[in-house]
């Protein structure tokens, strides 16, 4: 496995001439290979790595500056569009899919330097938590081959956890990077919602999904994150940075007032968990953070409202895969209607059509009310009571999945089990806020890593970077 | 509580531009159901008073001129990955008999 200089040094080494990018770009093309085994990676984007790599390179050389990611190599999910391999989410439908445009955030991590090497596995279109729902393969976790690396950016997760890269990207609409991240021991960090453009990200619920930065710490995420934030007029839901930034956070525990959401630390915790959250948490205080609980009381609602919003939304983004427009077409089909109803058939795996399915029932005429719209005025309930939670404090915690990485197969055959190990992150979603996973040492049963979630109100995307950091200190 | 029947995922996929074999319309009539019992749950809660929330930070009405930006990209970029096309437009099969 390798193991890589921070990010800000890198790429100042590339800036400088000491380090070639081309040199970086290999080492980390090496690791693709040997570490196949783990099926972190669909398909490498080798050829136009290597050559953004000689012209980094280059520039260097006539004095020019290439940005402050100068030849850093990473790794993106693969549902972000990119140049140089197909962009698939995973998908058969989107299998030979040669992304005409690139998504925003690639396009402003490029002009800072930074070079795609590799595009990550997922579940299928981001719909699932263990990368089990991809329509190619699992990936496994890094620290246990029998185990999943979480999801949907388990891929992304696993490919950092195994320095394939320095940092990876992710997208988070239920707990897809906070969750692998946990599960692999490794920073995963879901911005507020809007602050980072999803244009060029394959869509799957719009009102939930944000870009998920995966690395080894803080310093490093904050950097990207830094690059990728703010405004996009080709995403009009996304908001103004922080005048202040998001790289270089110095923070301190002394005084900060943590709230420990309480309905996080009850029934369904395994106790393994509970364990490395409640030391973290002592630590956290022994730096001087007021510790107190508070509550979310009607947190337990949240994976229902997010089962009803979710389909329904994924239901509308996906009608745009109809065999027509792009990927797999069905050739033998006697009309449009058949090339419709069996390209989806084929194309789509089975979490797809189990999204969609339900998406159409509880949209569809006389269940709109009952459904949709009831969600999301429960979603008005939980953003009410998460301003309360927060008013009293500066951050709360909790963990950031009930178990530890699960058995590959574990949750294969009941949905609903799978889609329990998202109870600890889709409120967050839901109330739009920022929350990062941080790694809390090894559960004493199996040693496999345990994530801390820390999380803060909207738009403190900094306050919450400067806490992660602190904390990540005492640790 | 919701128990879907086989007509109703057969209506459902329908709906939705799917076609199921038997074995899955079987499977998803089970994990449908078990799935919209499990959503089911919210039907019970107090919302008197509240609205429904479709947007999370309060941007409202965003702007921008209208007009036509050249981003780079021929019409044939664009058309790459479509699997049938005809001077530059997609090709579908005939949708009137």
């Amino acid at each position: 496995m390798a193991d890589w200089e921070p990010i800000a040094e890198l790429a100042a080494q590339v800036r400088s001439g000491k380090a070639k990018a081309a040199d970086l770009v290999e080492k980390s093309l090496a690791e693709v290979a040997s570490l196949e085994e783990y099926k972190a990676i669909i398909a490498t984007t080798a050829d136009r790595a290597r050559a953004r790599a000689k012209q980094i390179d280059a520039q260097v050389a006539n004095g020019e500056d290439p940005g402050r990611l100068a030849g850093v190599p990473f790794v993106a999910k693969d549902n972000f569009l990119v140049f140089g391999a197909d962009t698939t989410a995973a998908s058969n439908i989107l299998k030979g899919f040669d992304a005409p445009y690139q998504s925003t955030v690639i396009e402003k991590l490029e002009a800072e330097g930074a070079i795609c090497v590799a595009k990550a596995n997922l579940d299928a279109f981001a719909h699932g938590a263990s990368t089990e729902n991809s329509d190619f393969f699992t990936t496994l976790n890094p620290h246990d081959k029998t185990r999943v690396p979480g999801g949907s950016s388990g891929g992304s997760a696993a490919s950092v956890a195994l320095g394939i890269a320095p940092f990876a990207l992710g997208t988070d609409t239920g707990g897809s990077t906070r969750q692998p991240g946990s599960f692999v021991g490794i920073v995963g960090y879901k911005p507020t919602y809007g602050l980072m453009s999803r244009s060029g990200i394959v869509a799957m619920a719009s009102s939930l999904d944000t870009v998920g930065t995966f690395a080894r710490d803080i310093d490093d995420a904050a950097v990207v994150i830094d690059v990728m934030a703010g405004q996009d007029e080709l995403d009009s839901t996304t908001i103004d940075r922080d005048a202040a930034g998001y790289a270089d956070v110095h923070g301190d525990l002394k005084g900060k007032k943590i709230g420990i959401i309480k309905e996080y630390m009850g029934e369904g915790l395994a106790d393994d968990v509970r364990v490395q959250i409640e030391q973290a948490i002592a630590k956290m205080r022994e730096a001087g953070a007021e510790v107190s609980e508070v509550s979310l009381p009607s947190v337990s609602l949240a994976l229902a409202v997010y089962y009803i919003l979710c389909p329904a939304e994924v239901s509308s983004n996906l009608s745009r895969f109809d065999g027509q427009r792009y990927g797999y077409t069905y050739a033998d089909a006697a009309n449009l209607d058949e090339s419709y109803t069996k390209s989806r058939e084929i194309g789509f795996g089975k979490e797809a059509k189990r999204r969609i399915m339900i998406g159409t029932y509880v949209l569809s005429s006389g269940y709109y009310d009952a459904y949709y719209k009831k969600a999301q005025t429960v979603r008005t309930k939980l953003i009410q009571e998460a301003a309360a939670a927060f008013k009293p404090v500066d951050i709360l915690v909790g963990p950031a999945a009930p178990p530890t990485a699960f058995k590959i197969g574990e949750n294969a055959n009941n949905p609903l089990a799978m889609y329990l190990a998202d109870v600890m992150t889709v409120a967050i979603n839901l109330i739009g806020v920022p929350a990062v996973s941080i790694p809390c040492g090894a559960s004493s049963k199996n040693g496999l890593p345990v994530g801390l979630q820390l999380i803060a109100p909207q738009r403190n995307d900094r306050a919450l970077l400067e806490l992660a950091k602190a904390t990540e200190e005492i640790l | 509580m919701t128990k879907l029947t086989r007509d109703d995922v057969l209506r459902l996929a329908q709906l939705a531009r799917i076609s199921l074999n038997d074995d899955e319309t079987t499977e998803f009539t089970d994990e449908l159901s078990a799935i919209l019992q499990y959503v089911e749950q919210l039907s019970g809660v107090d919302v008197s008073g509240l609205k429904p929330t479709n947007q999370v930070t309060g941007l409202t009405n965003v702007m921008r001129i209208d007009e036509v930006k050249d981003y780079g990209y021929a019409p044939s970029d664009l058309l790459k990955s479509v699997p049938k096309t005809e001077a530059n437009q997609l090709k579908v099969k005939r949708m009137i008999g």
